[in-house]
């Protein structure tokens, strides 16, 4: 996985709340065995509308999505992930976030931050009056900024520590995991008998 | 201080645990499916990792196979891919598979406890969010997404930081014709669906003991709805009765064993939750959504709210987005709209117990002209026992669609979908915007509300229905 340091690009207003997996990337489009090519499923229903918010050239290439509360409610599919992934996105912000979307994005290095609900709605207000400005997340810091002058927005976001460290480590989880084997191998030493198999030896 | 049941489950299951680090802990369980895995044994041959512990996965294929003509190659190549995909990872790295065509085969989260593999005191994970299905038997069960699923089959364990712990207290009995379904949706109702997020939720109280296993699935099923990490039950009489004798449960001095510790899985009485709710099951209605999400839902006898019902600028927001996507005007009495297809059937309610209750309401009567019923079973267990019980043929005369063992209609990932525009009542767990198909329009309802409004062709519960003449059938 590539480091997350920080990242600067064009703020995307997602004015909804409760944007659940089935809206980020329907089923009908989860049939590949690949990482990639999710992109043409994202939002693919509200892409049909021409006034949705990526049809707008504005916003072309945007890469931070600002949402509204409860993003990513529903399945656990990882594809909802790589679809903005794929798209081009590297950050949602949003007050709130289901927290199996939270563990997919960090484990993919999709940034999920998490803001206070006015920021969302200081952020919209700020990127709608001027489409195209650019938003900058430093994971570093944990800020967001956005904006300059009176309606310029600097806030705090939230991630939990593991997360940002493996973030900004670009760190694999599987690998930090098998430096404990001794630790695993200890544990199934001490596993009852009794718990199910799906093989018998 | 005494401890909550998923705190126990929990702290027997840490393999290591660091200050400022997620627990590690160990998975007992991981079940798999053919649309959340290619990526993750793709990800093991990149890193040339195996597969720890074959003998703690099983995989089946469910969430696109087709529920018609399921001997015959898949129609749609993609489908067709994704599925051979799994055959051959699951050859590769030795996992036991049951596909399509085998007795065994069925949706993941029916298929795990009808074998008997759902026990206990277990942790249980699968690449699919309503893994918390298997709570009802007191496991610590949860959906992972395809990163972790490579995770568990590399290392058989999952970093995971602890959840805080939340009881659902239900106090009283469920009125006749109340079913665990409409117990899960007013609480959804009532909490909204990011209440439960952060939490494991212990359900308890008198109206969970009384359910039936199958009934306590349909409550956990529903957990991932209103947000939390996990639900579960804790393990009694009526869970080892369901386990015991199944093929992989344990057997003599393990049984003996294993039922021992499963009676120390309560939660102590000095235990603390960090929140608590309670509801009265009592006053409890048969309960449909009418919205786009599982919080939005309302007793039958209630009508279509409006959007000025709503305080909350987001809730006021979404409530009329919801409205409009689903065609329907407020005010109008939920029993008046009318509905296209009925499907029953998913993890939620496609258990033998559903089926039987939906032919003991279809029985001696006929699936209204203007409307679809199709019945889907869980699994192909599921449809051999209703066979031999003679269901298919009640659901058949009376015009329904009976069908091979999946997912089906819950996500329209297959052939059976909903229409533009089309409206269904779904015994399934989510009413999301185009889930049942691009443009469909989902109530979520109880098995009982499925079946009378496939007869009568609007939303309706059995008490709506003309009797049966004497000697019909
Ligand atoms: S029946 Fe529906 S909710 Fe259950 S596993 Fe299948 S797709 Fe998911």
């Amino acid at each position: 996985m590539d480091k997350f340091t920080t990242h600067t690009g064009i703020g995307v207003p997602l004015r909804r709340s409760n944007v659940d997996t089935d809206q980020i990337i329907p089923a009908v489009y989860l049939k590949r065995v690949t990482r990639d090519g999710f992109e043409d499923g994202l939002f693919s229903a509200w892409r049909n509308d021409p006034s949705f918010v990526l049809n707008q050239p504005a916003y072309a290439g945007g890469s931070v999505l600002v949402a509204g509360p409860d993003f990513g409610t529903g399945s656990s599919r990882e594809h909802a992930v790589w679809a903005l992934q794929n798209y081009g996105f590297r950050v949602v912000i949003s007050p709130r976030f289901a927290d199996i979307f939270r563990g997919n994005s960090g484990k993919a290095g999709l940034l999920a931050a998490q803001v206070d609900e006015k920021v969302v709605q200081r952020l919209w207000d700020l990127i709608e009056a001027e489409p195209g400005t650019q938003v900058t997340v430093d994971l570093e810091s944990r800020t967001v900024r956005a904006g300059s002058g009176p309606d310029a927005v600097e806030d705090s976001f939230d991630i939990d520590d593991y997360t940002r460290w493996r973030l900004l480590e670009g760190l694999d989880d599987i690998g930090i995991t098998l430096s404990h084997e001794e630790d695993i191998v200890s544990y199934e030493a001490g596993r009852p008998a009794w718990k199910p198999a799906t093989i018998r030896a | 201080m005494g401890r909550t049941l998923s705190e126990k489950v929990w702290d027997e299951h840490v393999v290591r645990s660091t200050p400022g680090e997620p627990d590690l802990l160990y998975i007992d369980l991981h079940l798999i499916h053919e649309v959340t895995s290619p990526q993750a044994f793709d990800g093991l041959r990149l890193s040339g990792r195996t597969v720890r512990r074959p003998d703690l996965t099983l995989a089946t294929e469910d969430h696109n196979v087709p529920t018609l003509d399921w001997d015959k190659p898949i129609a749609d190549p993609v489908s067709r891919t994704q599925v051979e995909t799994l055959r051959r990872n699951a050859e590769e790295f030795g996992v036991r598979l049951h596909p399509l065509g085998d007795v065994e085969q069925g949706i993941v989260h029916v298929v795990g406890p009808q074998l008997g593999l759902t026990q206990p005191g277990m942790t249980i994970v699968c690449g699919d969010s309503h893994t918390s299905t298997h709570g009802a038997f007191g496991a610590i069960a949860f959906g992972i997404g395809t990163s972790e699923v490579e995770h568990v089959l590399a290392t058989q364990t999952l970093p995971q930081a602890k959840p805080k712990t939340m009881a659902v207290t239900v106090n009283g009995s469920l009125p006749a014709g109340v079913t665990a379904k409409d117990l899960v949706l007013t609480l959804i109702a009532h909490t909204g669906t990011g209440g439960g997020q952060g939490y494991i939720v212990e359900y308890r109280g008198q109206a969970i003991e009384e359910l039936s296993m199958e009934g306590r699935m349909t409550v956990c099923n529903m957990s991932i709805e209103w947000g939390a990490k996990a639900g579960l039950i804790a393990p009694d009489e009526t869970t080892f009765a369901y386990i015991e004798g199944r093929p992989e449960a344990p057997k003599g001095a393990d049984w003996d064993a294993a039922v021992a510790h499963w009676r120390s899985l309560r939660t102590d009485d000095d235990a603390v939750f960090d929140k608590e709710i309670v509801l009265d099951a009592g006053e409890m209605t048969p309960f449909v959504t009418w919205g786009t999400n599982p919080g939005q839902g309302v007793p039958l006898g209630a009508s279509v709210p409006s959007p000025e019902d709503f305080d909350d600028d987001q809730d006021r927001i979404a409530a009329e987005k919801a409205l409009q996507y689903m065609g329907l005007e407020a005010g109008t009495p939920l029993r008046e709209v009318k509905v296209d297809t009925v499907f029953v059937g998913s993890c939620t309610n496609g258990r033998i117990e559903d089926l039987r209750l939906a032919a003991e309401i279809i029985k001696g009567r006929k699936v209204d002209p203007d409307t679809r019923l199709l019945v889907v079973p869980g699994s192909v267990r599921v449809r051999m026992q209703a066979q031999d019980e003679g269901l298919d043929v009640i659901f058949k005369e009376a015009g329904a669609e009976w069908r091979g063992a999946g997912c089906s209609m819950c996500l329209g990932m297959n052939p059976d979908t909903l229409e533009p525009g089309e409206r269904s009542a779904s015994t399934s767990n989510r009413n999301f915007e185009g889930r049942q198909g691009k443009g469909g329009r989902t109530h979520l309802v109880s098995v009982p509300v499925a079946a009378a409004t496939a007869v009568r062709g609007t939303l309706s519960s059995p008490a709506d229905l003309e009797p049966v003449p004497a000697g019909a059938n």
